[in-house]
């Protein structure tokens, strides 16, 4: 693998405002996906392994995100150029003024849900009511605070590690999830799919897309064509995968057992699938990267309704969009 | 199947007596091979069962030291108020005397109690050079949230961890034991924190990974998720739950396995090795400590290896004896149905013809002795019965060729040309005799009396056959003996009778119809000794039957008196004179010809010439007789009367005699 962590600073201003050719040395960029390496990211490992970013003359560090390395921080700090964040808290940024903007919505159907077993009796959101339901940290509690208060329901949240354990060992009744992950954790536990109740919030009026690409204002202002040949380079590598999907686990695995992560190609598999579905609801996977401005208002109304933002940024200023094809 | 059927008495019964033993053999060898896989297979469970269990006791006499440890810390916080400053020396010291732990914390509730600290975890390890004790890093390791710290926590109750890799991104598998702890403030028992322990689990895959079941068999080990912790597979472990690995091979029946492995279950199935993919066992149980299950996997073909052996010995020694057997069963066919075959040669030759064929010799008295002597007894027999039939055929070939003499005598003595009086053309006469056997009783003559008189009879002597005719001769020759000698009809007959009466100790009669034709004038006398009257077929009108006459058979009795009948024939007329042979022969049917059949054949062939009209009537009474046997003689005898104008008026020269010269002779001229 090619990864290396480049010790240089990167001084994207010492070059020109654009990217050329191959014939040209390339320019060293950071990306930080936001959290460790996944099938959730398979498509920018892709495009790294099958050269689609060297191709545009981008010479990428990969980073390792995760509750250690937040993504978020480390794109404010200038640490890295691009980085994937969920689409409410690319919003709660903006709203507090950091100048960062999306330049691709990437996963455009929520996969957090609500997952409880049966055997709990558990079957209707209703039967939530007063139970114990553990959710993760401010960002992935925004849905279900909405989805409770709209339906009048009080829960005992208790916090929730980046596992499913609790609800596997029902210290709690009810757990977030991701459809991608832990839902098929649950599955790979033993649990039926049957024996589980499932509550998808984008089936309940608030589907928040995901993660996207996001850059600073800076660097779309002072390099918007490494910009767009970042965001190709990587819709590139999301296509292959999509047409590649083993050659893309294969690339994903290597990557988990280099960062010691117990990667289970069976689970990655699953993820993969799911995450393709997410990106490409409709199943075209030409038009991938688009944020749709009822999609963002409908986050962003959200958001003011729980109070996590005073002011909704300008969709035109928050998303810009380098997808089309070309 | 023919084939078979027409196989030899000894084949067959080799055949037989292979399919047969050949069944006992291999019902006997299943059964044995059934039997001694269960025995194995009862030894396979219960020695799995004895693995597991020891298995267990190993891992549990570490894991329960670990337990006992974190509890009494437990029961200590609980029962002593030790003050958060006496934490950090409380895990140091654990840490310090248990060798096996490698690590030990208590993390305190925040804000449970007055003056509780907001996050306060001190944690002791066991480094390269001994043991350290550090908080808790709340910022990025904030414990509350954690599995260890919350699941005890909800659970009220001590909990083992998943295994995990430590933190220090080593390969070291670890698991963390928690147990909650409560404290008692203002008569409130509430919960006050948790006390773990860590420990490594390298010592636990080497355990379990000891697990040796002849050569591919092995153990491993099973999360409460159901993640492998040890597996002989090493890119599993930690990667995948069996579940997962169920779902990579598309086998629904590992996740059955696995959810009743996690759900604390024991059991002993039929298992699919994901190593090797042999065949086999699983015997698995759990392990009594996080919900962690052992499995064992027992391969069948090597452990079958002993019931296999013992099953082929089995078939070895059996096909031997088997083929031994069949050999005797072969030699003993064989030599039983030797004499048989024999004597299915010989009788061959018999059945060819050759009855003088030896026998085989017979010294035994079994079945095959008995149809020897069975077969020596039908020769003889035959061989007697064919000489008889010779003789017999002999004899009847000379009573045949004698007979037909007697035919020909027969035949000889009735006179068979015509026309007889060729130099009369005033009449003709014309008969036809068809014997019913070869010598028949009827009989028929004429002959000239005198100068203008022809002399006519008819007869039927009873009986049939060479007595029959034997009488007939007699008869007729005494009636042409006494009629040449001038006697009229009625006296020819009385005389006749008397002579024929007089020595007939057979009994035999005759009846005659005896008639003389005057020439000159058509005028026809006749007495009529019990026969059937004869018919006048006039030229014109209607068929009559002459007056009766006294009369009886003749032969019977002596002294019968006889009359004289006369009539007068015009020039045309025919006189036709039968015997009952022809109005009594039958058809199929058994209905008879009569006379009334008789008539109308006659006026039939009224037009015809004579000889056609005997000729005629013969061929209507034997196309109605058809296929029926004749049962009598039929006689025809017709006379036709022409007058002075002779026979020239008659139509056909077809007519004509068969003999050309006597044609040319009294022919039409």
């Amino acid at each position: 693998m090619r990864l290396f962590i480049s010790l240089l600073p990167v001084f994207l201003f010492l070059w020109a405002g654009t990217v050329h050719a191959q014939e040209e040395s390339p320019v060293t960029v950071s990306f930080l996906p936001q959290w460790a390496p996944q099938a959730q990211f398979a498509g920018y490992y892709t495009a790294y392994e099958k050269g689609f970013y060297a191709r545009e003359g981008l010479d990428v560090t990969l980073s390792t995100g995760g509750p250690k390395h937040p993504s978020d921080r480390s794109l404010l700090a200038g640490e890295s150029q691009f980085a994937t964040l969920w689409l409410s808290r690319g919003i709660q940024l903006r709203s507090e003024g950091h100048d960062i903007v999306n330049i691709a919505q990437m996963i455009q159907r929520s996969a957090l849900m609500l997952v409880a077993k049966k055997a709990s009796g558990i079957r209707t959101p209703a039967d939530l009511n007063g139970r114990k339901v553990s959710l993760w940290g401010p960002l992935f509690q925004i849905q279900p605070n909405a989805f409770f208060r709209r339906r009048g329901i009080s829960v005992q949240v208790a916090p929730q590690s980046s596992t499913i354990n609790l609800l596997l060992k029902d210290g709690v009744h009810a757990a977030s999830a991701m459809w991608y992950n832990e839902y098929h954790t649950l599955l790979n536990s033993g649990l039926n799919p049957d024996e589980l109740t499932t509550f998808f919030f984008h089936e309940y009026g608030l589907n928040f897309p995901e993660d996207g690409i996001y850059t600073t204002e800076k660097m779309l202002y002072e390099h918007p064509l490494l910009c767009r040949a970042f965001v190709r380079a990587s819709l590139e590598g999301w296509r292959y995968a999509f047409a590649h999907r083993e050659e893309s686990l294969d690339i994903v695995l290597a990557y988990m057992k280099r960062a010691h992560i117990p990667a289970s190609r069976v689970h990655q598999s699953w993820m993969l699938s799911r995450i393709l579905e997410l990106m490409a609801p409709d199943g075209n996977f030409d038009a991938l990267g688009r944020l749709s401005q009822e999609d963002f208002e409908r986050v962003t109304s959200v958001m003011t309704e729980e109070g996590l933002i005073r002011r909704a940024p300008e969709y035109s200023v928050f998303h810009r969009s380098f997808c089309e094809r070309d | 199947m023919k084939g078979i059927r027409n196989r030899g008495v000894a084949f067959k019964l080799f055949l037989l007596l292979f399919a047969g033993s050949f069944l006992v053999f291999f019902l006997v060898l299943a059964n044995n091979y059934e039997i001694s896989r269960g025995i194995v297979l009862e030894s396979v469970q219960a020695n799995a069962s004895l693995l597991t269990q020891s298995t267990s006791n190993r891992i549990g006499m570490v894991l329960s030291t670990v337990e006992t440890v974190v509890q009494s810390m437990s029961g200590l916080l609980e029962r002593f108020s030790l003050e958060p400053d006496d934490l950090p020396r409380l895990v140091q010291g654990v840490v310090t005397d248990h060798p096996n732990l490698f690590g030990s914390a208590v993390a305190l509730e925040p804000h449970a109690f007055a003056g509780t600290p907001d996050c306060f975890a001190p944690y002791a390890y066991r480094g390269s050079d001994g043991v350290h004790t550090m908080f808790l890093d709340c910022d990025t390791y904030h414990h509350p949230e954690t599995d260890w710290y919350q699941i005890p926590k909800h659970l009220e109750q001590p909990v083992w961890s998943e295994p995990y890799f430590d933190e220090g991104g080593g390969d070291t598998l670890m698991a963390t034991y928690s147990v909650p702890f409560h404290r008692t403030d203002q008569g409130q028992r509430r919960f006050a924190g948790i006390v773990t322990a860590d420990i490594a689990l390298d010592w636990l895959q080497d355990v379990v990974s000891s697990i040796r079941v002849e050569e591919t068999g092995y153990g491993f080990l099973l999360s409460g998720n159901g993640t492998l912790i040890t597996h002989p597979r090493r890119d599993l472990v930690m990667n995948e739950t069996l579940f997962g690995v169920a779902e990579m091979l598309g086998d629904t029946r590992i996740r059955t396995v696995g959810r009743a492995m996690v759900r604390g279950e024991s059991g002993f199935v039929r298992w699919k090795s994901i190593v090797t993919e042999e065949e086999g066992w699983l015997a698995f149980a759990p392990l009594g400590f996080g919900g962690w299950s052992l499995g064992v996997f027992l391969p069948e073909e090597e452990l079958m290896e002993g019931a296999s052996r013992l099953t082929r010995n089995v078939l070895f020694l059996g096909a031997g004896g088997f083929l031994a057997l069949l050999g005797i069963v072969y030699l003993a066919a064989h030599s039983t149905t030797k004499p048989l075959r024999a004597l299915a040669r010989s009788t061959m030759d018999i059945a060819a013809g050759n009855l003088d064929a030896p026998l085989p010799r017979v010294r035994s008295g079994d079945e095959i002795g008995r149809l020897t002597r069975a077969f020596e007894h039908m020769t003889r027999a035959l061989k007697e019965h064919i000489r008889r039939l010779t003789e017999t055929t002999r004899a009847k070939e000379r009573i045949e060729s004698e007979l037909h003499i007697a035919r020909d005598i027969q035949m000889g003595i009735l006179p068979k040309l015509f026309p007889p009086f060729p130099d009369e053309p005033q009449f003709d006469i014309h008969a036809v005799i068809v014997p019913a056997r070869e010598v028949g009783g009827d009989f028929y003559d004429f002959y000239r009396v005198d100068a203008d008189r022809i002399c006519f009879a008819i007869g039927d002597v009873s009986g049939k056959g060479v007595p029959a005719s034997l009488f007939m001769a007699v008869a007729k020759t005494l009636i042409k003996a006494v009629a040449a000698g001038g006697a009229g009809p009625a006296e020819t007959l009385r005389r006749v009778n008397d002579e024929l009466a007089v020595e007939n100790e057979s009994c035999m009669f005759v009846t005659v119809f005896l008639g003389m034709i005057d020439l000159r004038t058509g005028r026809v006398e006749y007495a009529n000794g019990g026969h059937n009257p004869p018919l006048v077929l006039p030229r014109h009108g209607t068929i009559s039957v002459p007056p009766r006459v006294a009369g009886a058979l003749l032969g019977a009795m002596e002294g019968l008196r006889f009359e004289t009948g006369s009539i007068a024939l015009k020039p045309g007329d025919t006189l036709f004179l039968f015997t009952d042979g022809v109005t009594e022969a039958q058809n199929e049917r058994l209905e008879l010809f009569t006379d009334a059949r008789l008539k109308s054949a006659l006026t039939a062939v009224r037009e015809k010439p004579l000889r056609e009209k005997t000729a005629r009537i013969l061929d209507e009474v034997r196309a109605f007789a058809g296929a029926a046997e004749q049962a009598d003689d039929i006689t025809l005898l017709a006379l036709t009367y022409y007058g002075e104008e002779g026979r020239d008026r008659e139509s056909s020269p077809a007519d004509a005699a068969p003999l050309p010269s006597e044609r040319r002779e009294h022919g039409r001229n």
